[in-house]
């Protein structure tokens, strides 16, 4: 009787199992493939809530190889399921050996057959998406960024338009009837980086002497995020991608104000002084002075940012002072060093850059 | 019925001195020693990489979590994966070949039993030599320690530029030492198997352990080698002033990451081909019932070996290959799903119309084979190139390959721990423990890498020391960590067991499985010699044919 | 109570299986081989992209005089071991003795070689991708003679303490075949950066 009790309990904790395991690896995508579109929220960094061509073509193929392969899930999980639960030892056996199987041509050979059918199938479909993607050649009016990926900050440059900012990446918003595509040239100035952000398109890495080309054409208006996708060193996590896809009047006047020089304040003029004479024009530019360091971010239009040190902080006065007195305070790692500025050097500083907008 | 009763005589020969005994084993060339040496030094180091792994996930636990600096954490996941892979999974694959391939095959050891002690202390020496660069490390700017390139250490961040110091030379040397060994052991295995098979033991009649481990020998030999090569252009580079990965000098970094991974490739496989040598021996004894399709199995697992060394930059969909290169490892890697596909048909055919018994080694194989059908389907999806422009370094990705090293390899590895270990000491170990780790584990396991899979989707790139509030990522992150511990006690109960087991479990005796292959016709644990007499064989499972002289395998295949 | 002893009855088979040390060292000479291949496409992958420095038509001179060395020492040792399975061990001795002297010229050659690529060419691993993968790859192989010669020398001498009789034969053609191997890979290098990449 015990043993029999055991059994069952065995039996459902088995089942148990099973439906689990059913339910289980597949939930996250199934959510997340199907609810996405409908609800962007669940992650900003979604793979199935595309806005842009590439995106949207991965998107359209991830979800026909999903189909193949949850199908092929559940005829061979039923399959083994059903083996688990149907060839269990007997209680009362009578001591034989089952029927000794060896092969069977036939069986063989469809389950052979049919794999390399559906291989072909998925190589077909996924061949099609490449070549879409990847062949891809711009149109007269696309715009042309060269990102230069830095350990571990975004450079950006917009040859044509005569711009250079940092971290922030603003393009125009593209849609079917007035097609707007950003190229962007990946490079990179010292080690691997990769640029992802998920709504947008599939990650492409930049790699020293490698230069990479990839495109987007956003349809929505909106912040899209991401990050650095291939390992880079020690802030490889707060390398952070901030892409706002602008309005064509708003990218316009974006472009307008990113190519003039630094503003001229005044009242910063002693900020600036001190910002001048230390190490600081070493590393940074800020158009119309006499810096013109490369090492680090462009400072011309820092104001026009909505965060600092690649999205790993918020662009506010006390972040920005934190910063500038050591930034291992806020990204450990960092290539920059703590400045080692006193009190009144460090809020004068503070405020000759608040006043770059 | 064949389970006999050897009384477990206490024999006072001698009372040996600890000393002498540990002279024996350091200097022992007996393939059998050597097998459990390999096997305990890895299961060592599966207490480091676990702790580490540990480390990483209480880290990850919540955004913006400070339980160790990014420094740290970056050497964690390079130490986990390095001492994974070449320190925990490669010695105890190895252990077992070490120790079950001669007992199969009728030999009384290895072709080289004097290679066979060099390259296990080779291995073992390069993991203390890793390891000891956690106090030894320090170089200039005291930036030396761990490594903390990543256990693919792609270039121009292993340049003397980027990584100053000593950590990188760490792994660069560790890696080189046991890979000789690696190598060495590899050729042992194809010569053992070629040269030393017992009478009537055609290679159309050896146990599919034997084909499959000389399968992943001959990955070993080819594949192992290209990391070597790779390896040593990296030392010209950061010590002789070369340029092989110099990017500024007209050098190339991609070139670094083909090297990588035409090792890295085939490396995976020769990881989980052995599993599937463990699933095709322990499968058919539990389910009653002969392997079946012997011949498709080893048709198969060669077709892997071929086209595993064809893949190799299915790893490097994002690198910026052109069109024609990537659609060509797309239809390799996909290709290469249709063999290993058909092994999972074949045991689910073995186990169909079966008796099957489930005992521990059977619930792990019973997991092993839900589990790897999982992985390769998450491999297909990752084979199609622009799903991998999405997934590709990002979780998903480390969610698919530990799907395939603890869901498939470490499944099958603990199986045969529990299959093999009444042979290797005499023992039985305890059924209700062996149960209770494999639930504590499963439930371990799929907390963890099942919901590990939806950060990837989510945009979770990998080898992040912390990652934002608000992107979605946070609740599965505490999930994933929370399987951790699961795991960690399944693990527990396992060593436990085995400790227990050892001393004492009941009497084992010859064969207590009703098995068919020949280490079962010896004593448990065998003698030095293996075999009184060598024997002659007839079929591939020669004690069926003892066991059932009215209906013996020679007469059907 | 031993263990059942599998013997089946009517077992009177043939059985011949490989050798084990021509075994194990094929499985070498494919490991050494993988290892070179890599050198070599890492040499091939170069070829013309070095941003300045000497290149290889401006410096390299052609080694016909140390191929043929090198080359012929296959014939020799080949000699050698036709002889001692023949039980003729001084015979051996001396065509043993005259392939250990064509690697020591070929060594030698190398090195005068590199010399003069050094001081007065100026070329070295340093220099430029040309100089990092020749001497790279030349220098893999050169390192590979060089253990080849020390285990050739090992054998020469235990010829002359009269410790190698007929019965060595199989293990000198073991060594032999790693011999032969290390030519091979010259042939390829010397095709390789002599005459494709020159």
């Amino acid at each position: 009787m015990n043993g029999q009790r055991k059994v069952t309990n065995a039996r459902v904790v088995r089942s148990l199992d099973t439906l689990a395991r059913l339910v289980l690896p597949f939930c996250g995508s199934v959510v997340g493939g199907f609810a996405a579109p409908a609800v962007p929220w669940l992650s900003p960094t979604n793979i199935f809530a595309p806005v842009s061509t590439p995106a949207q073509s991965i998107f359209d193929l991830s979800r026909f190889v999903l189909m193949v392969t949850a199908s092929i899930f559940v005829v061979v999980f039923g399959l083994l399921a059903y083996a688990v639960v149907k060839f269990r030892k007997k209680r009362v056996s009578d001591g034989r050996e089952p029927a000794q199987v060896y092969g069977s041509t036939q069986v063989e050979l469809a389950w052979t057959v049919i794999p390399i059918l559906i291989v072909v199938v998925l190589f077909l479909a996924a061949a099609r998406v490449i070549a879409s993607i990847q062949n891809a050649s711009p149109p007269r009016n696309a715009v042309e960024v060269t990102v230069i990926g830095h350990q571990f900050w975004w450079e950006y440059r917009y040859p044509s338009l005569h711009v250079v900012t940092a971290n922030e990446l603003h393009i125009p918003v593209s849609d079917a009837e007035h097609p707007a595509p950003t190229f962007l040239t990946l490079l990179s100035a010292d080690t691997d980086h990769s640029f992802w952000v998920p709504r947008l398109a599939g990650k492409t890495d930049l790699i020293p002497n490698h230069p990479n080309s990839m495109w987007v054409d956003p349809h929505e208006i909106g912040l899209y995020l991401g990050q650095c996708a291939q390992y880079c060193g020690t802030q490889h996590a707060k390398m952070l991608l901030r892409v706002y896809v602008d309005s064509r009047e708003d990218f316009d006047r974006w472009i307008q104000e990113q190519s003039r020089p630094a503003r001229v304040s005044a009242a910063a003029s002693e900020g600036q002084t001190i910002f001048e004479r230390t190490a600081c024009i070493n590393c940074h530019t800020v158009a119309g002075t006499v810096a013109n360091g490369r090492f680090g971010p462009d400072l011309t239009h820092l104001m026009s940012r909505d965060t600092i040190a690649s999205g790993a902080a918020p662009n506010t006065p006390e972040n920005l002072r934190r910063w500038i007195q050591d930034p291992g305070t806020i990204k450990p790692g960092s290539k920059m060093p703590a400045m080692g500025l006193s009190g009144p050097d460090l809020m004068a500083v503070t405020s000759y850059l608040e006043t770059l907008h | 019925m064949s389970t006999q009763s050897i009384a477990w005589a206490k024999t006072e020969v001698s009372r040996r001195p600890l000393v002498e005994k540990l002279h024996e084993w350091v200097t022992t060339v007996d393939h059998k020693r050597l097998g459990i040496l390999y096997i305990l030094y890895a299961l060592l180091f599966l207490a480091f990489g676990g702790v580490e792994a540990t480390i990483i996930r209480i880290q990850l636990i919540r955004p913006h979590n400070s339980f160790v600096s990014p420094q740290v954490f970056n050497r964690m996941f390079t130490m986990h994966g390095t001492t994974m892979i070449f320190f925990v999974a490669m010695p105890i694959l190895f252990g077992f070949a070490n120790y079950l391939i001669p007992l199969m095959i009728g030999a009384r050891d290895m072709a080289f039993p004097r290679l066979n002690a060099f390259s296990f202390w080779m291995t073992a020496f390069g993991g203390f030599l890793l390891y000891f660069s956690f106090v030894g490390g320090d170089g200039l700017y005291g930036a030396g320690n761990a490594p903390d390139v990543g256990w693919f250490a792609y270039a121009p961040l292993t340049s003397q530029t980027f990584s100053r110091g000593h950590s990188t030379d760490f792994w660069i040397l560790s890696l080189l030492v046991s890979g000789f060994g690696s190598i060495g052991t590899a050729i042992n295995i194809i010569a053992t198997i070629l040269c030393m098979r017992c009478k009537g033991m055609t290679l159309g009649k050896m146990p599919l352990l034997a084909w499959l481990n000389l399968v992943m020998a001959g990955l070993v030999v080819l594949a192992v080698s290209p990391l070597t090569a790779a390896q040593l252009m990296l030392l010209v580079d950061r010590y002789l002033g070369g340029h092989f990965f110099d990017t500024q000098a007209g050098g190339s970094a991609v070139i670094w990451m083909h090297f990588f991974w035409i090792f890295g490739h085939p490396e995976v496989y020769v990881l989980v081909i052995p599993a599937f040598a463990f699933a095709s021996e322990i499968i058919p004894v539990f389910s009653r019932k002969a392997i079946f399709g012997y011949p498709v199995m080893v048709a198969a697992t060669i077709c892997i070996g071929f086209i595993g060394m064809s893949v190799w930059a299915h790893h490097m969909f994002t690198v910026g290959m052109s069109s024609a290169a990537n659609t060509f490892f797309v239809l390799s890697t996909m290709a290469i799903a249709v063999p290993t596909g058909i092994k999972i048909f074949n045991w689910l055919a073995t186990m169909w119309g079966g008796q099957i018994d489930f005992k521990t080694p059977m619930l792990f194989c019973a997991a092993f084979l839900f589990q790897f059908l999982v992985a390769g389907l998450t491999g297909v999806m990752m084979s199609a190139a622009p799903f991998d422009w999405q997934l590709g370094n990002s979780y998903f990705v480390v969610a698919h390959f530990h799907y395939v090293i603890l869901g498939g390899i470490f499944f099958t590895l603990f199986a045969a721990f529990y299959y093999w270990f009444p042979k290797m000491s005499g023992r039985m170990y305890n059924e209700t423990l062996g149960k209770l780790h494999f639930w504590l584990f499963l439930i371990g396991f799929h907390l963890t890498f099942d919901f590990m899979h939806i950060p990837g989707i989510l945009g979770m790139p990998r080898r992040i020391y912390t990652y934002e509030p608000g992107r979605g990522w946070d609740i599965w992150n505490l999930i994933v960590t929370v399987g951790v511990f699961f795991q960690a006690a399944g693990v527990l109960v396992f060593i436990g067991n085995l400790l227990w087991s050892y001393w004492r479990g009941k009497v084992a005796g010859s064969d207590p499985w009703d098995a068919w292959t020949l280490e079962w016709s010896t004593p448990s644990p065998p003698p030095t010699y293996n075999f009184a007499t060598i024997p002659e064989v007839k079929s591939r499972r020669p004690l069926w044919d003892l066991k059932h002289p009215e209906d013996p395998d020679w007469q059907y295949e | 109570m031993s263990a059942p002893s599998v013997t089946m009855p009517e077992a009177d088979i043939r059985w011949s299986l490989p050798a084990r040390g021509p075994a194990g060292m094929y499985c070498l000479i494919a490991a050494e081989a993988a290892i070179f291949t890599i050198f070599v496409v890492a040499y091939i992958f170069y070829i013309g992209k070095s941003v300045s420095g000497p290149q290889p038509h401006d410096v390299l001179r052609v080694p016909v005089f140390l191929t043929i060395c090198l080359l012929s020492s296959s014939l020799t040792i080949h000699f050698a071991i036709k002889l001692l399975s023949k039980g003729r061990v001084i015979s051996f001795a001396l065509w043993w003795l005259l392939t250990v002297t064509l690697g020591a010229v070929f060594l030698a050659g190398t090195v005068r070689e590199w010399r003069h690529l050094i001081h007065d060419e100026g070329l070295t691993i340093q220099t430029n991708l040309f100089g990092t993968t020749y001497y790279s790859l030349v220098g893999l192989h050169a390192f590979h003679v060089t253990v080849g010669l020390l285990a050739l020398v090992t054998v020469l001498i235990f010829t002359l303490l009269g410790n190698v009789r007929r019965e060595h034969t199989q293990r000198a053609e073991v060594l032999s075949m790693y011999w032969h191997f290390v030519d091979v890979v010259w042939v390829v290098v010397f095709i390789v950066v002599y005459v494709v990449g020159r």
